[in-house]
């Protein structure tokens, strides 16, 4: 247990939160998250050190990731700030190729000396390790870029907000929820930003300054007679934005079925927490749900964590080869089965794209972690199973000519490697909204927010729970259940979709906390949808008695 | 140099302290010195050392508290780090959840260093990585695991003359092994705070061999059956349950151990009577460091006794509320076990399943403790004392709680990520699907 890398923040549970400080992050003021540590020209000249120290140590490529990582933590109950975290982590990475074996060193020593150094140390390890080398390193060729600089386009950067009135936000939804019978609510800010440098002996000098925020609160009510508790999650989503999110912009608010408020763009964290008091107060004295086949309308704010576990992560090319073989598992979605061309992963109605360029989502950057310019891709295209996601070393296994951009290290210290980026289900090309879709059901369930969420290494076999659920009877809205899971395999849960809404439906959702590699590394991914349906579903209950 | 001595840690931190001019102040000095060898497809994809020290000052004014850190030793830097702390307390608003600091506390002799650990090197990766992969490839059997190796101290010093050192090395082992025909896999894991204790050779004999073994898995109807859990398939699920003995939660009303009408469940019979679970951090197989982070005393203490939950943890404020003593969160857990070795169980079981690990364990329903999550890397059928056949995997929801009252027989213990587990014969577990996942 020891080794658990928890922080469990008071009132959580479960170890609901995970907050993700590398491990050489400190604690550090919140006016310094605002310096500047060093110039992009400084930084230049540091990158050449470890470039050309690679170079003359017999290093056949070489690049090295500069990276000041800050975050911010505001973490409140009921009526107290609990804790305001500011963390700074700033160092470098060398990553080499000698001897065709991969070999890197990382210190936060960031200065000709230490550079030097630690590129040395990287090329001894690679050497070291390629005495077991089978498969020499192949790389697919990237443009040299130049200088290149991209930044995240928030309109209010969070970090400069003050800490008071961000504080303050949290606090005053606390009360409303409160007020409106809530027994407890955990309500916390996560802020990121990610200020990296990259240089490789490509040729290629890229300046990112990347940002990310999440609100995001749990409400519990307890029923003493009963002695039930349930929690209602915010419905919020992790974006690539400025604290502009917390806006509340009424022109974002969706009215969707069940008479609930969703959001888009803008969301509106004191109205949302009063909703979630109302609400887990409605599931305490929901009909616990009968087990049986039903038609499932998947809302985007549940739909996305399916989307990553049953796609996103089984089309990882790295999966599909075995190198994760020991941790996150391997594929079902094999490299024969993608040669058929033919290969029915969906319906037609399912066309699953790839990418790492939508605004607002937490994947998009400019050029990712070894300096490939980012792009779109699809994955499924009318549920034919076409392209995987794979990075420089990988492309060349699937006949790719590039890469397709999705490399990533959390942190200076992490060795990049293939990530996630963003997956979405493509909105359907038919004009359709959810009240359009619900009413032409006759035996189903509306499910809202992501629950709990369990598949097995290859991704066959999975559960899914939600945060509301609502029964859907001839056409209309029926009432709230509870104890509801799912059960499906992935290749017949889409292939059992039938509608998917237009366009004017589609929003993202995520997580920062996508885990994956030895040392496990968290990234951060959206993926979007419109509402959408699956017919014929497995419907568990998950009422139990202790 | 990431690791200093208990010498150079206590000038460091008596320097930080003679700075203060707060109403109190907590230092943590910390560093390691780890490195990660990981291979796949029968070769090494990554491999990586790191190093870092860390210096954490606390200053308080009343409960208002600040928090600065440093990575400069220098006198100039310590009394910098000082002044900042101070002056970030200064601007915080007050805490009312604030705990002063602790004053010297008694601690145990710490068995956590073990220094053939401090000293691997990266040839030892290279050549424990070969010692697991070439068994495998000539076995016609893919292999892919990961070593990770760290040395680390802590240390800390307050104002009210706390001071507190501690060093311990660990070393973490895990293979996976596929038979190249993808319809067999096996897995192991090893932990041990001395590297001499690893053989990873001897444990990836074992990967191999299950992987072997599990090919060609037949599938049969889910449902409850009678199981033998390998310490690595329950060490997670307990691991949650232990997780989740929050004193706070409980009193509050959302947790497993809370009582309808108000109380909680501390002091009565959860689990069956012959389920006795304790830490202690001075045990010579698991030792765990003797002090946690704010300075409080680890020593042996039961948490469930004869079935009966005798102790939740308190943290310094919650316990300050209910006029308790603080109960810290443990640094390792240790089951009590049985004589019976696997093969024992084996043979006294006439139906059941063994499950080499579980998989992808997520809570379905916190109030009860319900997990879903699935086997893996090795399940197999056991009829009339033998084992029959590998089964395809199957997903489960199931409660820990409703587990170990479902106890048959409990076998030898095994060291797993820190904490000592036996082997558990548990009868009615709940399987509820199918998967096709090798």
């Amino acid at each position: 247990m020891k080794r658990r890398d928890f922080i469990q923040l008071a009132g959580m549970g479960a170890g609901a939160m995970m907050l993700p400080i590398s491990p050489f992050a400190k604690n550090v003021d919140p006016a310094r998250l605002l310096d500047q540590v060093i110039d992009v020209k400084q930084k230049k000249q540091l990158a050449d050190v470890a470039l050309n120290t690679a170079k003359s140590n017999g290093a056949t490529y070489a690049d090295i990731r500069i990276g000041r990582y800050l975050n911010q933590f505001i973490v409140t109950r009921e009526n107290k700030v609990q804790n305001v975290v500011n963390t700074e982590s700033f160092g470098c990475g060398v990553r080499v190729i000698a001897n065709g074996t991969w070999g890197f060193a990382s210190t936060n020593d960031v200065t000709k000396e230490g550079i030097d150094k630690a590129t040395k140390k990287a090329v001894e390890i690679a050497k070291a390790n390629a005495k077991v080398q089978k498969e020499p390193v192949k790389l697919v060729p990237v443009q040299g870029y130049g200088d290149q600089t991209y930044k995240t386009p928030i309109v209010k950067n969070a970090f400069e907000v003050p800490i008071g009135d961000k504080a303050d936000l949290l606090l005053k939804a606390n009360a409303k929820a409160m007020e409106k019978g809530a027994s407890f609510i955990n309500n916390i800010l996560f802020l990121v930003n990610e200020q990296k440098y990259f240089a490789s002996t490509e040729g290629s000098y890229i300046d990112q300054d990347v940002h990310r925020t999440w609100p995001f609160f749990t409400v519990t009510v307890v029923d003493k007679t009963s002695g039930q508790f349930k929690q209602r999650a915010s419905f919020s989503a992790p974006v690539g934005m400025g604290y502009e999110y917390l806006d509340g912009n009424p022109k974002d608010k969706i009215q969707a079925p069940g008479d609930i408020i969703l959001y888009n763009n803008s969301y509106d964290v004191v109205e949302d927490a009063a909703m979630a008091a109302e609400q887990a107060k409605q599931i305490i004295a929901a009909k616990s749900v009968e087990p049986g086949k039903y038609d499932l309308v998947l809302e985007p704010s549940h739909l996305w964590l399916t989307i990553h576990e049953s796609v996103g992560h089984p089309l990882e090319l790295d999966r599909v080869l075995g190198y994760e073989a020991n941790f996150a598992g391997t594929s079902f979605a094999t490299l024969d089965k993608w040669k058929t061309k033919n290969f029915n992963y969906g319906s037609k109605q399912v066309t699953l794209f790839a990418d790492k360029i939508q605004p607002g989502s937490l994947g998009a950057v400019g050029y990712d972690d070894e300096g490939v310019k980012t792009k779109r891709w699809d994955l499924v295209k009318d549920g034919i199973l076409v392209n995987y996601q794979a990075i420089r070393d990988q492309a060349h296994i699937i006949g790719e000519k590039e890469s397709h951009g999705c490399c990533y290290a959390d942190d200076w210290g992490s060795v990049q490697f293939q990530r996630m980026p963003n997956v979405s289900l493509a909105p359907g090309k038919e004009q359709l909204t959810p009240q359009q879709m619900i009413s032409n059901v006759e035996k189903g369930v509306y499910i809202v927010k992501d629950g709990s969420y369990s598949i097995d290494q290859q991704r066959y076999n999975f559960q899914f729970g939600g945060v509301l659920f609502f029964e859907i009877k001839n056409g209309k809205i029926a009432g709230m259940l509870k104890d509801v899971a799912y059960q499906s395999n992935t290749q017949e849960f889409w292939n059992s979709c039938v509608q998917v809404c237009d366009e004017r439906d589609f929003r993202l959702n995520g997580s920062f906390f996508d885990g994956k590699g030895q040392p496990s590394q968290s990234s951060a991914v959206s993926h979007g949808s419109s509402t959408a349906r699956f017919n014929g579903v497995n419907v568990i209950n998950t009422a139990r008695t202790i | 140099m990431a690791i200093f001595s208990k010498e150079e840690a206590r000038r460091i931190l008596e320097k930080v302290i003679s700075f203060s001019k707060a109403d109190g102040i907590e230092a943590n000095l910390n560093g390691s010195n780890g490195g990660n060898i990981r291979y796949a497809r029968n070769t090494v994809s990554t491999s990586g050392e790191d190093s870092n020290v860390t210096l954490a000052v606390q200053s308080n004014f009343g409960k208002k508290s600040g928090t600065a850190t440093i990575n400069e030793f220098d006198d100039a830097s310590l009394e910098k780090v000082v002044r900042r702390a101070e002056e970030l307390a200064k601007l915080s608003p007050e805490n009312p959840e604030f705990m002063e600091s602790l004053p010297q506390q008694t601690y145990g002799e710490s068995k956590t260093f073990s220094e053939a650990t401090a000293k691997i090197t990266p040839e030892y990766r290279a050549q424990a990585a070969a010692n697991s992969i070439n068994p495998a490839s000539a076995k016609d059997v893919t292999a892919a695991g990961f070593l990770d190796d760290s040395h680390n101290f802590a240390s800390m010093m307050n104002s009210k003359g706390l001071f507190a050192y501690n060093q311990s090395t660990s070393v973490n082992f895990t293979a996976t092994m596929r038979t190249n025909d993808g319809t067999g896999s096996g897995w192991v894991t090893r932990d041990f705070n001395d590297v001499s204790k690893l053989d990873t050779a001897e444990a990836s004999r074992v990967a191999i061999d299950k992987a072997i073994m599990s090919k060609e898995a037949k599938a049969i109807e889910p449902g409850k059956y009678t199981v033998i859990l390998e310490p690595a398939a329950s060490a997670e699920l307990l691991g949650n349950m232990f997780f989740n003995m929050s004193a706070r939660q409980a009193d509050e009303g959302r947790s497993f151990l809370s009582k309808k009408g108000g109380g909680t469940k501390l002091g009565e019979k959860l689990v069956d009577e012959r389920v006795n679970i304790y830490t202690d951090p001075f045990n010579a197989e698991v030792p765990a460091s003797p002090w946690t982070g704010d300075g409080q005393a680890r020593r042996k203490m039961d948490i469930i006794n004869g079935g009966v939950v005798k102790n939740m943890f308190y943290d310094r404020y919650w316990a300050s509320q209910k006029n308790v003593a603080p109960v810290p969160f443990p640094g390792n857990i240790i089951m009590q076990g049985g004589s019976a070795s696997l093969e024992e169980m084996i043979k006294d079981t006439k139906k059941g399943i063994l499950v080499t690990r579980f998989w992808y364990i997520r809570s379905v329903d916190p109030q009860t403790l319900l997990y879903t999550g699935l086997t893996r890397d090795g399940t197999f059928y056991i009829e009339n004392g033998k084992i029959k056949h590998p089964v395809k995997n199957f997903r489960f929801n199931e409660s820990p709680v409703i587990m170990l009252n479902n106890l048959e027989t409990l076998g030898k213990q095994v060291r797993v990520d820190g904490d000592l587990i036996p082997y558990m014969k548990i009868r009615d577990f709940t399987f509820t699907s199918l998967s096709d996942a090798v």
